[in-house]
């Protein structure tokens, strides 16, 4: 079984260990989740789902949140910069 | 495309933390049918975070080959948005769940409290636990600078976990005074078990700086954190620091429970006790009953798993450790106060709802929670006031209860999904 699974965020290549979340992805590459209504970066808060500040875009699909959802092989993340 | 799997369980238990697992365990061993529904896409909650693994401590690894040897369904990765009348709906990223059942037990767990303050938006400043459950899920730390602050043990938990996995931990900052902090500690000595854990956990911390009646009054940079500016005793000055992880005690996740009228007192769900809410069918066990921590929440999950399965007498068996651990759940709850001083960080121009971005000048002059959403958008973002609700609850005392559903985002076909349910015959999910 391989250790680690390489996605995409905008369209760069991060290799992380298996079992990691795509917010751990955008951490290590981008630092920045989504840009808040007045223009503000933002990057997680909570870690568990509640405070949605790790939304991102996820194979097409927005809105979503990176902490909760785990790396798959090819993912293709969208950060909103 | 219709992608609604229908299911029927004799119990489900929403919540795989520490008490949703004792309380499917417990369940499950009449022979009934039960799912374990978690929004995380691995069981063990935040404390256990990431399922079995060799570095979960031995309590988890007991749990989870509990849970092996069972033929509990689980759920991961699926957050319940609606609940009615032994009905429920849960979306995972590809499918919806419509499940009927019986009974129910909420073990929903709890969130941190995060209070504003000049800066608290800035990338890099999270939660004590939310850091902790990132590094967790896989987020390099090594030789990072973390100052961790707030208040209660779980500062040193979490300082230990990252000092294990490399960081280099700045400094504790607990708003508590030190004579707060020693009373503890006596409290402490009653249990012997927790004694293992506090000199583990202060072994590991030995070389750190922990400050009493300190907190952390402002973060500092550009685009990412650069720097924290602490308050001690009185006294101010700034520390470089690549992350801040604070966390002002819990916050219980009641809102599945006040969609379903299960009675709160003082915020958190009421319990009789065989840990049965004033609705017919529907138990809660663990934090949203009273912040106790890991073990109290597995003693209540157990009570109420064996309870909703009928086998009262097993149940009983268990209350008078669960009293003594409400009892040091109390001596916590009274050491770790938070101080006044904690509710004026926040300046004019200072964030207080993150998801509409929301000044604090435009909640503060506002009569109640409620005028506060329909004159500011305070609270209707995404998180639906998860986060600035509790603190406006901290900084204003208002009553925040306002659950209304879908209990989180969810899409349109899901809602949709919700109406058409009810008049299909779901099938027996339950060997499965």
């Amino acid at each position: 079984m391989p250790e680690s699974v390489t996605v995409f965020v905008n369209d760069r290549a991060v290799t992380v260990p298996v079992g990691a979340t795509v917010a751990v992805a955008v951490m290590i590459s981008e630092g920045v989740c989504r840009t808040s209504v007045s223009g503000e970066p933002r990057a997680p808060l909570c870690g568990m789902g509640t405070c949605f500040e790790c939304r991102v875009e996820i194979n097409e699909v927005s809105h979503l949140r990176s902490c909760q959802i785990l790396c798959e092989p090819q993912m293709k993340i969208r950060v909103r910069g | 495309m219709d992608n609604t799997v229908h299911l029927r369980f004799e119990i489900v238990v929403i919540g795989g933390g520490p008490a949703g697992i004792a309380a499917a365990v417990a369940a499950s061993q009449s022979g009934n049918s039960v799912a374990l529904i978690d929004d995380n896409p691995r069981l063990g909650g935040q404390i256990w975070r990431g399922g079995a693994s060799p570095s979960q401590p031995s309590v988890a690894t007991h749990w989870f080959n509990q849970l092996e040897n069972t033929k509990v369904r689980h759920i991961g990765g699926a957050r319940v948005i609606h609940a009615d009348g032994g009905f429920l709906e849960a979306e995972t990223g590809r499918e919806i769940f419509a499940i009927r059942h019986n009974k129910l037990i909420l073990a929903t767990g709890a969130r941190e409290l995060f209070l504003p303050f000049p800066g608290w938006t800035l990338p890099n400043v999270m939660g004590a636990g939310g850091l902790q459950a990132l590094v967790k899920s896989g987020l390099p730390i090594k030789g990072k600078r973390v100052v961790v602050a707030g208040t209660g043990p779980l500062l040193l938990a979490v300082a230990a976990y990252l000092i294990d996995r490399g960081a280099k931990v700045v400094c504790i900052c607990e708003q508590a005074s030190s004579s707060s902090l020693a009373a503890f500690a006596f409290q402490v000595l009653m249990f012997p078990g927790k004694i293992v854990d506090a000199v583990s956990l202060l072994y590991k911390c030995r070389a750190l700086k922990h400050l009493t009646n300190c907190w952390v009054v402002a973060a500092i940079g550009k685009n990412s954190l650069e720097s924290v500016t602490i308050s001690e005793n009185g006294r101010t000055r700034e520390i470089p620091c690549d992350y801040f992880a604070y966390g002002y005690h819990l916050v219980p996740n009641t809102e599945l429970a006040q969609m379903l009228g299960c009675q709160l007192r003082e915020g958190f769900v009421q319990t009789d006790e065989f840990q049965r809410t004033s609705q017919p069918g529907i138990y809660c066990a663990g934090e949203p009953t009273g912040i106790g921590g890991m073990e109290l929440s597995v003693i209540e999950g157990s009570i109420a798993g064996h309870a909703a399965a009928n086998s009262g007498d097993v149940a009983q068996k268990l209350f008078p450790a669960r009293a003594r651990y409400r009892k040091l759940a109390e001596a916590m709850k009274k050491a770790f106060r938070l101080r006044p001083e904690l509710a004026t960080l926040a300046k004019p121009d200072t964030l207080l709802c993150r998801c509409e971005d929301i000044p604090f000048e435009r909640v503060r002059t506002c009569e109640s929670w409620k005028a506060a959403k329909l004159h500011s958008r305070c609270g209707m973002g995404p998180c639906q006031g998860r986060i600035c609700g509790a603190a406006a609850h901290f900084l204003f005392g208002w009553n925040i209860e306002s659950t209304r559903p879908p209990v989180f985002p969810a899409r349109c076909a899901s809602l949709a999904a919700i109406s058409s349910s009810v008049e299909v015959q779901p099938s027996h999910g339950g060997s499965q």
